[in-house]
């Protein structure tokens, strides 16, 4: 299953300050953990709302509403993210756990969410007949 | 939290931290069985004390420092009776200063490594390297293994038992291969890896759509390998071709669980994150001085089609080139056939099928529905209708899909109306 950790914006990722040596060390020692233990999909950090666009539907089934940033409520706006996927929520837990305070100063938040995925293993005795049937034929279709 | 909240987390924490901690007591202890018994009693200790005192904030040091106590318990009691547990015991007394010491990260991904190349070791069967791989790399149980395979339990316990005790027989030692033992014994770990792969793959389905854990797995510890081995092309390549037939998961069968060929797959259902991470592991390929092995020529092959936006505009003449290198690096009748169809594709149905006709007498294809099959659709795009239906009717009753059949069945009353 997969899951992305958000990372809150905060008033200093808005104004643009970029993450101290230390900070951005430690991220990055993170992010080579996550590598390491196979679980890492993708982790970006974003620019600022500053140059962010809005686009909305006041109006039910009208043209879309083109605001300009920046965005007020830093809180309410995200930073970055990262992709892991794993097998359990616990394992997502733990590693969001285990990721450095993002900005410090006792600023940071992290919110994890998980994506929403096709249902998961199936028990249901004919539909793994159905797999047995058809694993030699599609074996000998790869690559 | 609860009882039952703390005993997943434990067991999260467990899946995150057991392949470290095993790898880690194996050079200690030298014995691969041993090490993960001592493993099992730190994580029983954790089982017992966490509930009760809380999870540790460093809950990977805790279990490392729990396991290595147990092990130096262990050598101590076994001073007596073997001196070489003795030297190995006051070598580990002095190592023992700092408790909490962390292992550099060198040192955990070298001695990973040595574990991967221990549970793949020819000296196993391919079975019993899978079975280990996942126990002790992966970090599922015995019953996981068994339910992913479909077999019982027990057969997966002895499968685990008997391959620890023929590692401690024959004494593999616990080291990354060197100069010309690497490459054979590297081939040996990708073999597994993608076996394993393979046997999820071909076990999910459709409209109840598997996500196999054979394969996820496969993926991940190719992901490990990928950052503990970096200069390995062929393991980039493994990656890279795991990636992008992962990203066809959602498409490769219909909603009644009917396997779909790739050329017939809405692309709108792939799954670009995956297609992105394939793309990225043949560009290390490339700046490792570009791909010569099977897997990166496979994985460049499946590229091909991921980056194609529609079936039509696919690169069929880069294919056929590239069936051509894996031809070379590793000759089969199966890649001898694809190569037709890619060239068939490329230039025109009379090349596919001069190679698709030396390949009739090919012992390896004999009973193969998809050569008639492939011999058809060539004989037919060349208007050989007649010729066309017989060899369809051959595929058709070559076949043991029924499905397949019938469509086969189809094409050949198709070609025979059309026949003058």
């Amino acid at each position: 299953m997969r899951f992305m950790m958000i990372v809150k914006a905060t008033e200093d990722s808005e104004a643009g300050v970029l993450p101290s040596a230390e900070q951005l060390d430690a991220m990055m020692r993170y992010n080579m953990e996550l590598a390491r233990a196979g679980v890492l999909l993708a982790a970006d950090g974003l620019h600022p709302s500053s140059g962010a666009i809005r686009i909305s539907y006041p109006e039910p089934g009208g043209k879309p509403k083109i605001t300009d940033g920046p965005f007020t409520e830093a809180k309410e706006l995200i930073a970055g993210y990262t992709l892991i996927e794993v097998k359990t929520r616990e394992e997502a837990i733990e590693w969001a756990k285990r990721m450095p305070d993002p900005h410090g100063f006792g600023a940071g938040q992290i919110e994890l969410r998980q994506i929403f995925e096709p249902t998961e293993l199936t028990q249901d005795p004919e539909a793994q007949a159905k797999q047995y049937e058809m694993r030699e034929h599609i074996q000998r279709q790869n690559p | 939290m609860s009882a039952a909240d703390t005993h997943r987390t434990i067991e999260a924490i467990w899946r995150i931290e057991s392949s470290k901690i095993i790898a880690y007591l194996t050079r200690m202890v030298r014995d691969i069985g041993l090490a993960e018994d001592l493993a099992q009693d730190a994580l029983i200790a954790a089982l017992e004390r966490w509930p009760n005192d809380g999870i540790p904030d460093n809950p990977g040091g805790w279990l490392m420092t729990a396991a290595k106590r147990k092990a130096l318990d262990l050598l101590r009691r076994n001073k007596v009776r073997d001196r070489k547990y003795e030297l190995l015991g006051r070598e580990m007394d002095a190592r023992m200063d700092s408790e909490m010491e962390v292992p550099e990260t060198g040192e955990v991904n070298d001695d990973l490594l040595r574990l991967i190349f221990m549970t793949c070791h020819p000296v196993l069967s391919p079975e019993a390297r899978v079975a280990l791989t996942l126990r002790l790399l992966g970090g599922l149980t015995t019953a996981e293994i068994a339910r992913a395979y479909l077999v019982p339990e027990p057969t997966i316990a002895q499968r685990i038992v008997r391959a620890k005790r023929t590692l401690s027989a024959t004494r593999v030692a616990f080291e990354i291969p060197q100069g010309t033992e690497l490459k054979p014994r590297l081939a040996s770990v990708l073999e597994v890896i993608y076996l394993m792969f393979n046997e999820g793959y071909a076990a999910s389905s459709g409209s109840q759509w598997i996500r196999p854990l054979l394969c996820q797995e496969a993926l991940r510890i190719g992901r490990v390998l990928a950052e503990i081995a970096p200069t390995e092309a062929e393991v980039h390549g493994l990656v890279a071709l795991m990636e992008f037939q992962s990203s066809r998961f959602k498409s490769r069968v219909n909603a009644q669980g009917e396997p779909v060929l790739l050329m017939d797959q809405n692309r709108a259902l792939w799954d670009y994150l995956l297609i992105r991470r394939g793309f990225a592991a043949l560009e290390r390929i490339e700046q490792l001085g570009g791909m010569t092995g099977p897997y990166a020529i496979q994985a460049a092959i499946s590229a091909c089609h991921a980056g194609a936006p529609s079936a039509a505009e696919t690169d069929w003449i880069r294919i056929s080139a590239l069936y051509e290198a894996l031809a070379q690096v590793s000759p089969s009748p199966i890649v001898e056939l694809n190569r037709a169809v890619a060239l068939s594709m490329a230039f025109g149905p009379e090349i596919g099928l001069e190679i698709v006709d030396i390949l009739r007498s090919e012992p390896a294809l004999k009973g193969y529905h998809l050569l008639p099959s492939v011999r058809g659709d060539m004989l037919f795009k060349l208007g050989r209708l007649d010729e066309a239906g017989a060899e369809f009717k051959l595929a058709a009753s070559l076949t043991d899909n029924q499905r397949e059949r019938a469509l086969l069945l189809d094409r050949a009353a198709e070609s025979l109306r059309a026949a003058p």
